[in-house]
């Protein structure tokens, strides 16, 4: 940028065309405001009143919505989300990690690479096809049956397990996705200055890759992150089990419910940080413009 | 252009402001660009030329002033920014195709979608346009499989297939080799003969120098000098100019 001869910003004064421009921008925004916030108060008195005045609402609220059972249950499935928390982060690091190498194996080309390229592939087509609970299973009830010297029985483990296979697989697809959209022109400009095919993949393509699918990526955790509850099939405590326990005993289904809004109280700070983390992103690397 | 002297000019800006943070990228420009000219804005990288054919397709937003399209403000707010685009073409120094369109498509995407246009009628302009670019064998292939200057026709057919009143040239042939700008330029001169009105922002200054009506030196943000090209390349006054045109000289650009 070329530097101004003189000085003139001191005299700049915004004109009488900028400041109404600018007042009717602010009466639009304001006039926009007012009708969303209508809306939603409407919508949401109108849902208000048509589920406390069905007939069923008195019977429901005691059945669903009881401070009693909701006080009883929420430190028990606290304590059983911690289970759930610890196997979703080392399920996911493992799952992000085993699918990732799954994706550039994958991607590798020539004819060397044909039997690990397959057998990626074999694994993919397979995990992903296999319904989680049933992989869950085999895997739960399986392995201890196999009775092999050292390998563990704890349900947790061999769950998280079952969870780490069925996930890595869609992962990768994600991860593949991600870097068949790096258009050829990159992989070219990188080869061209003379990085080797593993480089072009690890500071060229792998970083756009991976800012590509954050929101499909953070989709598959946010659905492991449920899906931990499934573990509770062979027995372990987890946040589900805990509140099933309670429903069990008083017949109430507030505990479901707690369940229910703790996991997603847990999602919620997890989709603005990666909102926060790709706007921030996006500033970054492109100009501004209002399109 | 005596005939049009009592029309508006085409686009008009009048002291536009335009800042991005602390930097004022453009500041008290004006500008008036009568039907059926062509207006050349020449300056150094970062001098404001592309900021303003931006702001003239309101990709941006002006902090003060007004821009003018056929005497009617499309600055003020209440204006519909896509009823202006309607109206004039943009051509993007990156040819900016739609990599997964062909050619037809990206040229067709607008008429059908926008100017509602049936199928077969924007087919056939299309493909009328594209034999008179030279390009009617390529109408099928995708814009990757193409070379640049085709690219970059392709682009000025798809800019054209909406019958703008203006066309705005972003630097449209830096990103070709001198062979391709040729051709690309020998489209321009084309669309001059016709009667097209255009503003062009270029590097090009032997292609400034024939083709312009009207020549503009934009430095840090300001419009130094104005003329025909006569003047400009010829006698300019200020010493900023001389000094970019002697560079230019040096780098054996005129």
């Amino acid at each position: 940028m070329t530097v101004p001869d003189l000085s003139d910003e001191d005299m700049y004064r915004p004109s009488a065309r900028r400041i109404e421009r600018e007042r009717h921008k602010r009466t639009r925004a304001r006039r926009a405001t007012a009708i969303a916030t209508i809306s939603t108060v409407v919508t949401a008195a109108v849902l208000f009143l048509v589920v406390t005045g069905s007939p069923g609402w008195p019977a429901t609220k005691k059945a669903f919505f009881s401070a009693h059972y909701a006080r009883m249950a929420l430190p028990k499935v606290i304590d059983g989300l911690w289970l759930n928390i610890r196997l979703m982060v080392i399920c996911g690091a493992i799952i992000l990690v085993l699918g990732m190498l799954i994706a550039v194996t994958r991607t590798l080309r020539g004819p060397v690479f044909f039997p690990l390229r397959a057998l990626a592939t074999a694994y993919v087509d397979f995990f992903r096809g296999l319904p989680l609970i049933i992989c869950l299973l085999m895997v739960v009830f399986g392995v201890p049956a196999l009775r092999l010297q050292g390998v563990t029985v704890n349900p947790v483990i061999l769950g998280g397990t079952a969870l780490v296979l069925t996930y890595s697989a869609y992962v990768a697809e994600v991860f593949r996705a991600g870097i068949e959209t790096v258009h050829p022109s990159q992989r070219a400009a990188a080869r061209s200055l003379g990085l080797s095919g593993p480089q072009t993949m690890r500071f060229v393509v792998l970083p756009q890759a991976v800012r590509r699918v954050v929101p499909p990526l953070l989709n598959d955790l946010v659905s492991l992150q449920k899906d931990t509850g499934l573990v509770s099939i062979g027995g372990a405590v987890d946040a589900v089990h805990a509140a099933d326990i309670i429903v069990g005993k008083y017949f109430n289904y507030t505990p479901y419910v707690v369940a229910g809004l703790v996991f997603v109280a847990l999602t919620i700070p997890m989709t603005r940080f990666t909102d926060w983390i790709t706007a921030r992103m996006y500033r970054r690397q492109s100009q501004g413009g209002t399109v | 252009m005596t005939a049009d002297a009592n029309r508006p000019p085409v686009l008009r800006l009048e002291s536009v402001r335009k800042t991005f943070g602390d930097s004022v990228v453009l500041r008290d420009v004006d500008l008036a660009v009568p039907a059926h000219t062509v207006t050349v804005l020449i300056g150094a990288s970062g001098s404001g030329k592309s900021t303003l054919l931006r702001c003239a397709n309101l990709l941006e937003e002006i902090d003060d002033g007004a821009i003018f399209l056929d005497g009617d403000e499309i600055t003020d707010p209440r204006v519909d920014p896509d009823s202006v685009r309607r109206r004039i073409g943009v051509v993007f120094q990156a040819y900016n195709l739609f990599p997964h369109m062909t050619v037809l498509d990206n040229i067709t995407l607008a008429p059908r979608r926008v100017h509602k246009t049936a199928r077969k009628e924007a087919e056939e302009r299309a493909r009328e346009l594209l034999a008179r670019l030279g390009l009617k064998e390529k109408a099928a292939e995708y814009p990757d499989r193409l070379s640049g200057g085709q690219q970059q026709r392709v682009a000025i057919v798809r800019a054209l297939a909406g019958q703008p009143k203006l066309l705005l040239l972003d630097e449209i042939t830096a990103a070709l080799d001198p062979e391709l700008v040729g051709e690309v330029l020998n489209v321009v001169r084309d669309l001059k003969e016709q009667g097209m009105t255009m503003v062009i922002a270029t590097h090009e200054m032997g292609f400034a120098r024939e083709v312009a009506d009207q020549v503009c030196f934009l430095d840090g943000g300001v419009v130094l000098e104005r003329g025909t090209p006569k003047q400009v390349f010829g006698a300019p006054q200020q010493e900023r100019t001389q000094q970019f045109l002697r560079r230019i000289v040096e780098a054996g650009r005129l």
